[in-house]
């Protein structure tokens, strides 16, 4: 399997992708994605927007290491995750996974199992540009959490 | 040389995203290499990057403080990473 990563400062559009994916897989019978959007309100302030910093060249390793570990637990026919960095204004699309498989548990598990990986191991980092100044956005205890399950 | 990278709040921290270090064949680990990074620039740099939270990748990959350094070498520093 041949996984489809981009980082990108355009948007991306779902149908067009959902449509790759059934074109691009095997014997496909479930596809699942996830879209993540930048939130407007945080703690009951609001949010203008994003600016996404990454570290080129790690990023897509990360991403590309990632994707071959869901690919080796659960039998996948096509992957594709995208990734927006800069600014980005509140309620746009921030990220893209999507995850084709002959059957919906591999698909709906796999799909989780990337998102969980890429918020605590690839190298992106949001700052969060609220109404009351500009703040590097912290690791979150429970996403480090939602990753170490997959371990047990 | 060693090149060394700054991302996110460490970046703006330290006030530089990038820097090379001559290699003297003497550098040894990560470890060392944090040392003598704040032996050249300072307080704030010893604080900001012996700030256990901070990750740190040898050649893009996730590395430990006791990595040893070759010449040659990309070594980057970070906070945890927030993306998705």
């Amino acid at each position: 399997m041949n996984p489809d990563i981009r980082i990108q400062q355009a948007d991306f559009a779902q149908e067009r992708e959902v449509a790759a994916l059934r074109a691009r897989g095997g014997e496909v019978g479930a596809i699942v994605t996830f879209t993540g959007l930048v939130r407007d309100l945080e703690a009951d302030t609001a949010v203008r927007g994003l600016y996404l910093e990454h570290y080129p060249g790690m990023t897509e390793k990360s991403l590309h290491k990632i994707v071959a570990s869901a690919a080796a637990r659960w039998p996948l026919c096509a992957v594709t995750v995208i990734h927006r960095v800069g600014h980005l204004g509140a309620a746009e699309q921030i990220v893209f996974v999507g995850v084709s498989s002959a059957h919906r548990h591999a698909a709906f598990a796999a799909c989780e199992f990337i998102m969980d990986y890429l918020k605590t191991r690839a190298p992106f980092w949001k700052k969060s540009l609220r109404s009351d100044g500009d703040f590097w956005v912290e690791a979150k205890d429970s996403d480090t959490k939602a990753s170490e399950r997959w371990q047990a | 040389m060693i090149e060394v990278h700054f991302f996110a709040n460490l970046r703006e921290t330290l006030g530089q995203e990038a820097l090379r270090l001559p290699w003297r064949g003497e550098l040894g680990s990560v470890r060392a290499l944090i040392a003598a990074l704040a032996r050249q620039h300072g307080a704030t740099w010893q604080q900001a990057l012996q700030d256990e939270r901070v990750l740190v990748a040898v050649n893009q990959e996730i590395a430990t403080l006791d990595a040893l350094l070759r010449d040659g070498d990309e070594v980057a520093f970070f906070p945890p990473v927030t993306g998705g």
